[in-house]
């Protein structure tokens, strides 16, 4: 078992050890969704919200079934599965009972399923041995911590939009510069907290 | 370029002059880190050392050219509404066998790239490759395409994590080539920001190489 205590992680994982600045998962949705502060808001709470119930679940699903079995070499089928039926479950759920919500969150959820930052949570999950609190502290933390770094790179891009890029800079290129320099700045709270 | 050669008699007779040009566009054209913005996370991930990134570019090798394989045989049979989560199911098998066997043979290589062999499953240009070729095109083709797409990626791999542990350890596969008398090596290269740093650079110079023809419709 990991020491830990959860909300030490919940912590870390927003800050010293962003799940995006850190350990870089979630790039694609990352440069595809910052343009806009809206948009991504919308992208950060969906993701947010997954990764808090597919951590949970594969916990449960990783060390009731899998475990007692002695299948643990099957469990990246298991998480990519239990995420790609939870998320579609979402959606017919969302679409069924709030159009509204449905409208606003829609577009990102078939995304989720192929962002690498919910399954690379949950094989962290696995990795470092956290009980079922600390996975849900780690899944909740890593969420905000997605949400954190998409929302400042929106409104930076936003700002941008005024400024006169040098051509072959402009796209990904200035975007991987400046992510750089918002990694370095995450790094100043390294000596805060650490988490294993 | 013995590579083309090999690739193109390979399957001679079966989808002749197509393979040099489907290999030539994986590797350079249409290059899928660079141009396509695919498969970026695992590209900054495991770039620390270049022994890493060589092993993850095998993976993704084997793991394209197989699932694209499978995609392309089971492509007539397969219903449309469920290719997804057969797709899925391909490529995480091949995943878990590579998974497997560098837990049997190479435990510490294993232990130092940690979940980014499991996260090939999520890699886009995996998924993409099935879907976009695999899906309308013959098995052999297919194999091609996947394994010219796994040597684009890893090529890309390898060059970043060249510039990174030279300039971040001062040496190359383990061993020393910057002596530490007269180069301090520096570590931020290492960490995080510098894999950012490297790939906005590498990316900026092949824009500029290219010309600025296809940046001038961006916004």
């Amino acid at each position: 078992m990991n020491p830990t205590p959860s909300l030490v992680i919940l912590v870390a994982s927003i800050l010293t050890n962003n799940i995006l600045l850190a350990s870089f998962l979630g790039m694609c949705s990352f440069l595809a969704c910052s343009t806009k502060i809206e948009t991504s808001i919308g992208l950060g709470v969906a993701v947010t919200f997954v990764m808090v119930c597919t951590t949970g679940l594969n916990y449960l699903l990783y060390h009731y079934i899998l475990v007692p079995l002695e299948l643990e070499f099957l469990h990246f089928i298991l998480f990519i599965a239990v995420i790609a039926a939870f998320v579609q479950f979402v959606e017919m759920f969302v679409e069924r009972f709030s159009p509204k919500l449905y409208h606003a969150l829609g577009i990102f959820l078939p995304l989720i399923t192929v962002n690498c930052a919910i399954l690379g949570a949950a094989l962290f999950m696995v990795m470092r041995h956290y009980n079922f609190l600390q996975s849900l502290a780690y899944g909740l933390g890593s969420g905000l911590g997605f949400l954190l770094a998409l929302v400042l790179m929106a409104g930076l891009r936003e700002k941008m939009g005024y400024a006169n890029v040098p051509v072959p800079l402009r796209g990904t290129a200035v975007i991987m510069l400046i992510t750089g320099v918002i990694a370095m700045t995450f790094m100043g709270f390294a000596g805060m907290i650490t988490m294993q | 370029m013995s590579k083309t050669s090999e690739a193109s008699t390979g399957c001679g007779g079966l989808c002749g002059g197509k393979c040099r040009s489907t290999l030539a566009d994986g590797v350079s054209k249409n290059n899928p880190i660079i141009h396509q913005v695919l498969g970026v996370c695992s590209a900054l991930a495991v770039t620390g050392k270049l022994e890493n990134a060589l092993v993850m570019g095998a993976a993704l090798i084997f793991v394209s050219a197989l699932s694209n394989l499978f995609v392309s045989l089971l492509r007539t049979l397969m219903p449309r509404r469920i290719r997804m989560i057969v797709e899925v199911a391909i490529i995480a098998t091949f995943v878990i066998v590579f998974d497997q066997f560098l837990k049997a043979f190479y435990w510490d290589m294993s232990k130092q790239l940690g979940p980014y062999v499991g996260l090939i499953i999520t890699n886009c240009i995996v998924m993409g490759r099935a879907e976009a070729f695999a899906l309308q095109n013959p098995p052999l083709l297919s194999i091609v395409d996947g394994v010219a797409n796994g040597l684009g990626y890893a090529l890309i791999l390898a060059l970043i994590a060249v510039v990174r542990e030279l300039l971040g350890s001062g040496s190359l596969l383990g061993f020393q080539l910057l002596s530490a008398s007269w180069y301090e090596p520096n570590i931020l290269m290492v960490l995080a920001p510098g894999a950012f740093f490297t790939a906005g650079i590498l990316i900026w110079i092949i824009n500029a190489l290219r010309g600025s023809a296809k940046e001038e419709k961006r916004p």
